[in-house]
């Protein structure tokens, strides 16, 4: 799971559940892999992203210090900071651990990079 | 040619999509509306990836395959490796419950889909992927629905405030799958569709 996905992800499917949102992310398997840079979809990314989100979850996955704090300002024609929050969003993937419910605790498992977002029943 | 699920289960009416299929759509799609380059695309269902695959090869910027099941999942994975395409991400989830309420809202630029056609344990089944579909997307969806619905779905469709484009009319080849089949193959008409939100905008 690419942290571009686990930005737009949330538990609110959770019975009970408000927000549910940023995940947190507990991994005990990180990867980082050469993803082609596109810096015209980078830039379209950026006003949908939760910006602090995506922070909390480079720190949370120990790459924080390749990511801004802040989105700067004309980000469009920024190459460098278009590149880094490529590398964020794109090329770090989380391949094995959990997401985490901020609000019921609830642990969504990740296996072989694919986050199991299915609930039980009672959880509905 | 992606590798295809072995053991199809009948309750997810898992059809794949042939390769066909899906290099016309994903052809007509990006050419006449180019809604793929570039775009934030979700494929859901994606079962092995037959049209994820596809968007990733015509140059989609990102896509995101949903799907309930963990088998077809690491299918797609093997064939995201195998053509290595690194720009998609996979989950797995129960489309129908969990889209709409999550905070996937309308922030993808393109839908494309095979949803199950809700024929045999799963009645309604295709509306449903439907209504996920448009509430998870900002601009257009592309679905394939039974012709013998178009009335319904139209129905449906102007009730939402969505335009609807019947973009072809195919026959879908459903060769023997399952062990209900009495037929060794058979020919469905299938509508390709576009829904698109731009009515909604403009009023």
């Amino acid at each position: 799971m690419k942290l571009l996905t686990h930005n737009m992800l949330t538990s609110k499917i959770i019975k009970g559940v408000q927000q549910g949102y940023p995940l947190g992310i507990t991994a005990t398997k990180v990867d980082v892999k050469e993803v082609d840079f596109n810096p015209d979809f980078v830039s379209r990314m950026i006003p949908k992203l939760d910006w602090p989100a995506l922070c909390k979850a480079a720190e949370d996955v120990g790459h924080s210090a390749e990511l801004p704090k802040e989105v700067v300002p004309e980000y469009e024609t920024n190459e460098e900071f278009l590149k880094k929050a490529h590398h964020v969003l794109l090329q770090v993937e989380v391949i094995e651990g959990n997401l985490v419910c901020p609000e019921s605790g609830r642990k969504f498992p990740v296996n072989n990079g694919i986050p199991n977002m299915l609930l039980n029943e009672d959880e509905v | 040619m992606s590798t295809p699920l072995k053991i199809p289960k009948v309750l997810l009416e898992q059809y794949a999509t042939t390769t066909h299929i899906a290099a016309c759509m994903l052809h007509t799609i990006q050419t006449r509306y180019g809604d793929i380059e570039g775009k934030l695309v979700a494929d859901l269902g994606c079962g092995c990836g037959v049209l994820g695959v596809g968007a990733a090869m015509l140059g989609c910027g990102y896509l995101i395959g949903f799907d309930i099941d963990e088998d077809a999942l690491e299918i797609f994975k093997g064939n995201l490796k195998d053509f290595e395409i690194d720009n998609v991400d996979l989950i797995q989830t129960d489309v129908n419950s969990s889209l709409s309420e999550s905070n996937f809202k309308k922030s993808f630029d393109t839908v494309i889909m095979n949803p199950p056609f809700g024929t045999k344990h799963n009645p309604g089944m295709d509306m449903l992927f439907l209504r996920s579909a448009l509430d998870i997307s900002s601009n257009a969806v592309y679905s394939l629905h039974k012709t013998s619905t178009r009335e319904h779905i139209k129905k449906k469709a102007s009730d939402w405030g969505v335009e609807l484009e019947v973009v072809a009319e195919l026959r879908f080849d459903l060769p023997n799958t399952y062990k209900f089949h009495k037929k060794q193959s058979v020919d469905i008409e299938v509508d390709f569709i576009r829904f698109s939100h731009t009515a909604k905008k403009r009023r």
